[in-house]
């Protein structure tokens, strides 16, 4: 595959990673891939921004040789250290070994801790330039957003944003530009990324868009480090940023669920109708069958939360607790819920989850439901009512 | 003196130890920090910290 021009002089030159389903350990399932994106930037000085996962490091190699000899490397810019994108690093710095690494300081120690390269450093703070000849690159320091260590890079002559992980999708594909692929695809993958990865950055997300928006810079291409570039239309992804970073939400409810002997899915099951026939929409979710980073994706614009669990050893079944763990890291703000399950004898899991739910700042809207074993007719009805009402406060 | 956690890392803010590396002398209060003195250990400004012991918004 030959590098793919962005402007005059500016080329993507990093990796598709078709087949990757597991990413950050077994955190986050990329159903569609990912690409891991580096620039080259041509001007008096070769610049490269970022580089790509370690395994990938040849395709890089090859894709700035196509372009320019990679010994002709004079800057490399590290937005952000982390391994899928900096993987690539030490390869390319034996090829161009006197080049200058640019980067801010967290990163410059980061990298280090990852490498242990004896690389010439040259720490940035936001409004340094850096001249290239003709075009201008300059700094914005973007801590947690999502590391310490996070920069967005700005190319000024030719308003192009070079974001790194922030507006970025895990989403493999032929096409580099959202002009050219199914969009509403992208924004899926989008949702997940922001949901999964900056949702407990928000008020820092808000914060950053801001600052930037009263720069008044213009912005004519969002290019972020994973998936598809933003060509068309950039300020949407913006906005949608600033939305998911606001907390706003549609009356819409997830239903998450575990269970052992079915009782707690049939509960589910009946409260979802209940839901359903309010006119409310709704998900429901198995925790052991589904895939945990499209339902975390699903409660991003999501007003209510419903969690059920079945009792074991007086507490929740331990798949529900793990996904919950995850949840309550996201830090989700203006939410409502409610919780159920079935249990034997004592109970316990409903309690538990309630608990977990006052400690994320979900407002507990109605008193969690409790069956005993099997739920019989007139509990089925509770069922059915309870997401009746809980729909209504959703609504 | 009270100390305030970083709601974005954990990070928790000792007046009684400062923040020497930054230039923090032990004994600054909270309050007393420089409006751009940032979490050292993640980056977030000021406003994202709360008093420890406080509910957190």
């Amino acid at each position: 595959m030959k590098p793919i021009k962005l402007v005059e002089n500016v080329y993507w030159v990093g990796a598709v990673d078709w087949s990757v389903r597991k990413f950050h350990g077994h955190t986050y399932t990329t159903a569609r891939g990912t690409t891991y994106n580096a620039y080259l930037i041509v001007d008096d000085k070769v610049t490269l921004v970022d580089t790509v996962y370690g395994p990938f490091g040849n395709e890089l190699v090859e894709r700035i040789s196509e372009i320019v000899s990679p010994e002709k490397i004079d800057y490399v810019i590290a937005n952000h250290m982390e391994t899928d994108h900096s993987g690539a690093l030490p390869q390319i710095m034996k090829l161009c070994p006197k080049a200058k690494i640019y980067c801010t300081q967290k990163c410059k120690e980061g990298l280090y801790k990852n490498y242990y390269g004896n690389w010439d450093f040259q720490v940035v703070k936001t409004g340094d330039k850096l001249k290239l000849g003709k075009k201008t690159l300059t700094f914005i320091e973007s801590p947690m957003l999502h590391w310490p260590d996070s920069m967005f890079s700005y190319l000024i002559e030719d308003a192009l944003v070079l974001p790194n992980d922030a507006f970025g999708q895990h989403y493999a594909s032929d096409k580099r530009f959202n002009d050219e692929v199914d969009v509403s695809e992208v924004m899926q993958e989008a949702v997940k990324y922001y949901a999964n990865i900056l949702w407990p950055f928000s008020s820092l997300v808000v914060k950053k868009i801001e600052e930037i928006q009263k720069l008044n810079i213009p912005i004519k291409i969002i290019a972020p480090s994973h998936g598809i570039i933003w060509r068309k239309d950039p300020t949407k992804i913006v906005n949608a940023y600033l939305s998911w970073a606001k907390n706003e939400t549609k009356p819409k409810v997830v239903v998450v669920y575990e269970t052992m002997w079915k009782s707690t899915e049939k509960m589910a099951r009946k409260i979802v109708e209940g839901i359903v026939d309010s006119g409310v929409e709704v998900k429901l979710y198995d925790v052991n069958e589904s895939d945990k980073t499209e339902v975390i994706g699903e409660m991003l614009d999501s007003k209510g939360y419903v969690i059920g669990s079945s009792t074991h050893d007086n507490s929740m079944l331990n798949n529900i607790a793990g996904f919950l763990e995850f949840f309550k890291g996201l830090k989700p703000k203006n939410r409502i819920g409610c919780v159920f399950g079935s249990c034997g004898w004592a109970g316990g899991a409903v309690r538990e989850i309630e608990e977990i739910f006052k400690t994320a700042g979900i407002e507990l809207v109605q008193t969690g439901l409790s069956v005993k074993y099997v739920p019989d007719e007139n509990e089925i009805k509770k069922c059915y009512d309870f997401g009746k009402d809980f729909a209504e406060k959703v609504k | 003196m009270e100390k305030w956690k970083c709601t974005i890392c954990g990070y928790i803010y000792d007046p009684a130890v400062g923040d020497t590396e930054h230039g923090i002398n032990p004994g600054t209060k909270f309050e007393n920090l420089p409006d751009d003195w940032v979490c050292p250990e993640c980056g977030a400004p000021k406003d994202q910290f709360d008093r420890v012991g406080q509910p957190v918004g």
